[in-house]
């Protein structure tokens, strides 16, 4: 089975956020990546069907050069090659540009399976995946939390809201956004680092950034939400007077102790 | 010229889901601003849900039908939407911004040759008539306005709670036009929808509830979380991403895959605050926010927040706790 993973890089989870002066997009000079945590689950979900049913695993992410720590990373964990689509632009189109380009590029691998995670924890448009299924015309299913590829048609497990599920059968070649939990990931071994080095990376420029013309969703503006609560703030900065004055808070004022 | 909004219905099990009457609100709110008619349209075999909804102040319901929309399929759905769409030429497309909505709107954008407006909190039209879409980016930490140069039609979700489901207008009864629309092969076959096995802990009927996020580090210090829990008398509960990990069982997950809960007290230690963990339990009497970062978005719906270490102040509050409980 050979299974294409689409991974990004984005924000550091715990990254302080500061928005830049043209308060477009944040400030992106001293900030710190890693991988989106929906793709992460998606690799580890790629690597356990290739250990049971054999096969590839190849690994694709989209962006500027630093981008090549998501894929050396993935490689290193038993990713087999890769695929960096080159563009320091990349990192910033929209779902319909991102799907148009790399259906582009990976199109003339002929996978059985493309996963990729369910969102980004930055744009977070959740339609990348969806709208490259259609572009390369496969079924799909998304927040899948399960996969069964064993038989001749794919069956995987989707979740619902509030605890709901179902299952859904499919032919592949499918594309199937993964999300977080699926199963418990994987850390790269210094062997896995080793052989990484030896890996194919194979390098891929777009033509253009916005393979349609005119951008669908242009951000003209981004800004700290306005809060819509009073919140009081206790222990100004000292988080044990915090705590001594909550617990008489909860007592007094909220009446719960 | 294309005109008018379109808004989508979305139905599970015989009933519409509440989120459908917050997108009903927000379509009605842009067909105000915008002086534009607003149509509701309900994918299904038959009229009978349509009939339903035609309470709503409408200029008209549109019955999608096809044997073929007897369940969901993105595939299925996504044919009959692309139909609709064509046949109404609207200037917006409105839809919910819900798990199954996710699943189909962006293949339905895709046939139009563009993506959605995805997961939108806020709308401002001008008189102009011109719109500007507020999203939230970062899991919650920031709020992004995108306009967008696409002709029509614009494809637009919003997110759970953005809009009042209350506001959404009743009118005189709209007439329901039933429109047979052609869907193609249907490729993926669901089995019927379920729930895992009786959870063990039921959540809901907690009074406190001390629930965890990411902050917690690591699962030996989910302890210190207990013993505060303990001292309240509470309950420990926690944000997706620990129970991914297999730290907690997957039922003391709060949040739109997990337990909605509704204690007199929450109290949040390390969690960010994401949509959807705030689902879950934004209808909590009080709710206390402990998180290191000040612009972290759980702050934005708590009564009382300390800005600081959780570590710090676990252990204080648990004892502070039992002194005053004596
Ligand atoms: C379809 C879908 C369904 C989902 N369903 C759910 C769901 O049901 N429930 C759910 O919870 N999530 C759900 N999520 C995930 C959700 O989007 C967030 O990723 C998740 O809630 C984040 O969890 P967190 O707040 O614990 O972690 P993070 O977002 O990583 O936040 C950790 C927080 O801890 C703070 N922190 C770190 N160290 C300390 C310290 N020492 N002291 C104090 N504070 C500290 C940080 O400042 C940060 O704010 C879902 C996502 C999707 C896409």
């Amino acid at each position: 089975m050979k299974i294409i993973v689409l991974m990004k890089q984005v924000a550091n989870k715990d990254a302080i956020l500061r928005i830049n002066k043209a308060a477009t997009w944040i400030e992106e000079a001293d900030l710190t990546y890693e991988v989106n945590e929906s793709d992460g689950y998606a690799l580890e979900e790629a690597l356990r069907l290739k250990e049971k049913l054999g096969g590839e695993v190849i690994v694709c992410s989209m962006g500027p050069t630093r981008v090549k720590s998501v894929i050396k990373d993935a490689l290193a964990r038993g990713a087999d090659r890769a695929i960096h689509v080159v563009g320091d632009e990349l990192a910033h189109i929209g779902p319909f540009a991102a799907a148009t380009i790399l259906a582009e590029a990976i199109k003339g691998e002929q996978s059985d399976l493309v996963l990729t995670g369910l969102q980004s924890d930055d744009y977070g448009f959740a339609q990348t995946g969806v709208i490259l299924a259609e572009l390369l015309g496969m079924p799909h299913a998304t927040i899948v939390i399960e996969v069964d590829a064993s038989g001749e048609q794919l069956r995987v497990k989707r979740e619902l809201e509030n605890g709901w599920y179902q299952w859904y059968t499919m032919p592949r070649p499918a594309l199937l956004t993964i999300q977080s939990g699926i199963s418990q990931i994987r850390y790269a071994t210094l062997k896995g680092i080793m052989a990484a080095k030896k890996k194919e990376i194979r390098e891929v420029t777009p033509a253009s950034a916005a393979p349609n013309g005119g951008s669908h969703q242009r951000v003209t503006k981004i800004y700290f939400p306005e809060k819509t609560k009073q919140t009081q703030f206790l222990g100004n900065g000292d988080a044990k007077a915090g705590a001594v004055q909550l617990a008489e808070k909860l007592r007094s004022e909220a009446r719960i102790i | 010229m294309s005109n008018g909004i379109l808004v989508f219905a979305e139905h599970r099990a015989g009933a519409f889901n509440k989120i459908t009457f917050e997108a009903i609100a927000a379509a009605q709110q842009l067909g105000t601003s915008l002086k534009q008619p607003v149509t509701a349209v309900v994918l299904n075999k038959d009229a009978g849900l349509a009939r339903e909804i035609a309470a709503f102040n409408f200029d008209k319901v549109i019955s999608a039908e096809n044997d073929k929309l007897a369940e969901y399929t993105p595939d299925a759905y996504t044919d009959a939407m692309q139909h609709v769409v064509r046949a109404l030429d609207p200037r917006y497309v409105i839809m919910p911004h819900t798990y199954l909505v996710r699943d189909f709107a962006p293949k339905l954008a895709a046939r139009f040759g563009r993506s959605v407006v995805s997961d939108c909190l806020r709308f401002a039209a001008d008189d102009g008539g011109s719109v500007v879409f507020s999203r939230r980016i970062f899991l919650g930490k920031i709020d992004a306005d995108v306009v967008t140069e696409d002709e029509s039609p614009v494809f637009a979700t919003f997110q759970s709670g953005a809009f009042r489901g209350e506001q959404s207008e009743k009118g005189t009864g709209a007439p329901v036009e039933s429109m047979a629309v052609e869907i193609g092969e249907v490729r993926m076959h669901p089995e019927p929808a379920f729930q895992e096995v009786k959870q063990a802990v039921d959540l809901s009927k907690a009074d406190v509830i001390v629930a965890i996020g990411r902050g917690i580090k690591s699962q030996e210090h989910i302890a210190l979380a207990e013993q505060l829990a303990a001292a309240l008398g509470g309950d420990l509960a926690a944000s997706r991403p620990i129970c991914d990990a297999g730290w907690l069982p997957i039922d003391r997950q709060i949040g739109s895959s997990g337990q909605t809960v509704a204690p007199k007290l929450y109290i949040a230690l390390g969690i960010s605050g994401a949509i959807q963990h705030l689902v879950g339990m934004k209808n909590a009497g009080t709710i206390v926010a402990v998180n290191k970062d000040p612009e972290a978005p759980i702050f934005d719906i708590a009564d009382y927040g300390i800005v600081g270490d959780l570590f710090d102040v676990i252990p204080t509050l648990t004892e502070e706790v039992k002194k005053l409980k004596g």
